[in-house]
């Protein structure tokens, strides 16, 4: 067997990510035939192979960034002579691997679609502006925790596959690999040891005990009777408690994003409890004509939209920008609607929001948040937004505190419309009601215009009296 | 030895074709280092390390707008090629340099600063990220590819490119700004500016340099210095 191990490619680099095996286990390579690509700043590499013979194990997978000298996986020559890496720069390499794998994933926040909250909702808006702007999408793992690697170096996917399916705790086997690391032979030979033993002490012959060198034998290790017999012998299975994987560059982005603007504005959310009951009344009248009419379903959000870009007119300050020491005021209302990806998000915008009347701001909605879905948006169309409104409602949340959306100044997290008892003349009534929150950056705009904004857009949902769309 | 050629206009698949040619050439040993001088038709080309979500546009909808897209084998992310940029592709045969990536990476940030340095433009590096920048805006960018030793891909200066289409691969506008020497207010010409370049890059690389006259074709060739 050939160690392969990742090359030193100059004197500074110290690591290098392997992004694609030319070759799949079993294959056969020649010497020098081009075995695997690796990625160090900006450079592509093909690695060739330093020996012939056939690959036999794969032990860095693509997308991993291991330390040089790390082994990546091993050849088996045909008419085999000569390893020709060393086996202790290898063991030492896998100690300095851990700690060059990016950081683990932020804990995430399951989709609030999951746990559809119980009073019945109004009919929820769209499958339109599916969410929530800035306002840090769910993340689809639960987190955390560093792959945990054997003290005796990097498993091989193969090892540590065996060893979950057939729950054995790899503590208890030893290794006798290059620098102690676990083999498969050593993880058969650990469960026909374990097998015997079971059996022997089990009244009646039981199918646990496992033959993986007879691949006829179908049985399959059974964890849970030697457990009971013995626990001490045989542990539960720790399956891997995390799995690393780099972020995308656009999660990248929307990561340096997300903090920067945390770190420039001084976010403020303040909340208003808003009576939709007239709007939830008029999108029930006009629902079923909307749609035969437009081809699309008539949801809260352009009225939100529409009441906005209203708002904006009274309080122009909440659609500026601060760049410097200058306040620059905008003149025209561009609504950016923030529309969730399925790893990402993008915040498209109705430019002129102020100019459409709510069946255009609809129609706005439902084509920039499809084309942003299929990615056929256009640079400007994400471009030059001034104010932002995000949608959380669509997946039942009742107010959420959305980050701003750099270089704009507020944006309008909409909560999901509920029917609430509310107190109406002392008398208790059932009213449909949402939760409007503006987070505002509190260096140019003053708690007080933020509520006054904020009224004016409740005040305006509130009254709708415009029985033309 | 060093043949530096221009190319000229010319898509981007062409010219990959002759880099392969000429890669396969100098591994044989049949050709000395080359340095290419090219100007891509709009393009937009992943590396292997980018994701094609980091692309804005569809790929019909970046063809509707007359723009065309490779994915290739270089290192680096998602880039975009076009007029107004000169795109050089350095096929050298490091062996007879330094076995060395990181120090090859900066070497050709170091043509790119020195060359711009004959213009009056002082750009630099930032740490952790490749490239040459200008007051924290990139007017070049690197993405190399090397088999046995032998570079290929290499670097893209902007010099009059139209920056809007780096719009197309920039979701929500999150990415760091790109400018161009244009831009930085350099009224080089195009001619000025690759003359720049080799002398820069025959220095770096200590390479007796022989090129071929604009224009002219690969056959004539002037040596210097």
């Amino acid at each position: 067997m050939t160690d392969v191990v990742m090359p030193q490619m100059g004197e500074s680099i110290v690591e290098g990510t392997l992004t694609k095996w030319l070759k799949k286990p079993g294959d056969h390579v020649d010497r020098d035939e081009p075995l695997f690509e690796i990625s160090t700043d900006k450079v592509d590499t093909e690695i060739p192979s330093p020996t012939a013979g056939v690959l036999k194990e794969v032990l860095v997978e693509e997308g991993k960034t291991v330390a040089i000298s790390t082994v990546v996986g091993r050849i088996e020559e045909g008419a085999g002579n000569g390893a020709s890496a060393p086996a202790p720069a290898a063991a030492k390499a896998a100690a300095a691997a851990s700690p060059a794998q990016p950081a683990p994933k932020p804990a995430a926040a399951a989709p609030a679609a999951a746990k559809a909250p119980a009073p019945t909702p109004e009919p929820l808006p769209e499958p339109v502006a599916h969410s929530a702007g800035p306002y840090p999408i769910p993340v689809e793992e639960p987190a955390p925790a560093i792959e945990a690697e054997s003290p005796a170096g990097p498993l091989s996917p193969l090892v540590r596959k065996m060893a979950r399916e057939y729950g054995i705790d790899l503590r208890q086997v030893k290794g006798t690999g290059g620098g102690g690391r676990i083999t498969k032979q050593d993880l058969e030979a650990y469960m026909s040891a374990q097998g015997a033993r079971t059996m022997a002490q089990a009244s009646a012959p039981s199918p646990t005990a496992v033959a993986t060198t007879a691949p006829s034998t179908p049985t399959v290790y059974t964890p849970s009777a030697p457990t009971a017999q013995s626990p001490a012998i045989m542990p539960r299975a720790e399956a891997p408690r995390a799995r690393v994987e780099p972020m995308s560059v656009m999660r990248q982005r929307i990561a340096e994003h997300m903090v920067m603007s945390k770190r420039i504005s001084a976010h403020v959310t303040t909340v208003h409890k808003t009576d939709m009951t007239k709007i939830a009344k008029m999108r029930e009248r006009n629902k079923a004509e909307f749609q035969a009419r437009y081809g699309y379903s008539l949801t809260f959000l352009p009225f939100v939209a529409k009441a906005a870009a209203e708002a904006i007119r009274h309080y122009p300050i909440v659609n500026a920008s601060i760049e410097g020491s200058n306040i620059i005021y905008h003149n025209e209302i561009n609504l950016g609607i923030a529309v969730a990806l399925e790893n990402g998000l993008i915040v498209p915008v109705i430019r002129s929001a102020d100019e459409k009347n709510v069946v255009g701001l609809q129609r706005s909605i439902v084509d920039l948040s499809t084309r942003a879905r299929s990615r056929q948006l256009k640079p400007d169309e994400v471009q030059g937004g001034t104010f932002s409104i995000t949608n959380f409602g669509s997946f039942g949340s009742v107010f959420a505190t959305p980050v701003i959306n750099q270089p704009q100044v507020a944006i309008l997290g909409v909560g999901a419309v509920e029917k609430t008892p509310v107190v109406v003349d002392d008398a208790i009534a059932i009213r449909s009601v949402a939760y409007l929150a503006l987070t505002f950056d509190h260096r140019l705009i003053d708690g007080a215009l933020a509520d006054q904004f904020t009224g004016k857009v409740k005040s305006i949902l509130e009254n709708w009296s415009e029985e033309v769309l | 030895m060093l043949e530096i050629r221009n190319l000229g206009r010319m898509p981007y698949g062409d010219a990959l074709a002759i880099q392969k040619d000429l890669v396969e050439q100098r591994k044989q040993g049949c050709i000395p280092d080359q340095l290419l001088f090219v100007e891509h038709p709009h393009v937009i080309t992943q590396g292997r390390n980018g994701r094609a979500e980091n692309l804005l546009a569809g790929e019909a909808a970046l063809r509707s707008a007359g723009i065309d897209y490779h994915a290739t084998d270089r290192g680096g992310d998602i880039t975009y090629h076009g007029p107004g940029q000169i795109v050089g592709y350095p096929i050298l045969d490091l062996r007879e340099w330094k076995r060395d990536v990181g120090a090859y990476v900066r070497a050709i940030e170091q043509v790119i600063i020195d060359a711009l340095a004959q213009f009056e433009i002082i750009a630099g590096r930032v740490p952790g990220c490749t490239g040459v920048w200008v007051d924290g805006k990139k007017v070049a960018s690197i993405g190399i590819h090397i088999s046995r030793w032998v570079t290929s891909h290499g670097f893209a200066l902007n010099h009059t490119t139209d920056l809007r289409y780096f719009q197309y691969i920039v979701p929500c506008g999150l990415t760091k700004p790109v400018t161009s020497m244009q831009e930085l207010g350099s009224g080089a010409s195009r001619a000025q500016v690759l003359a720049a370049l080799s002398t820069s890059f025959a220095r770096q690389f200590d390479r007796q340099a022989s090129r071929d006259r604009e224009g002219a074709g690969l056959s004539y060739t002037e040596t210097y210095s």
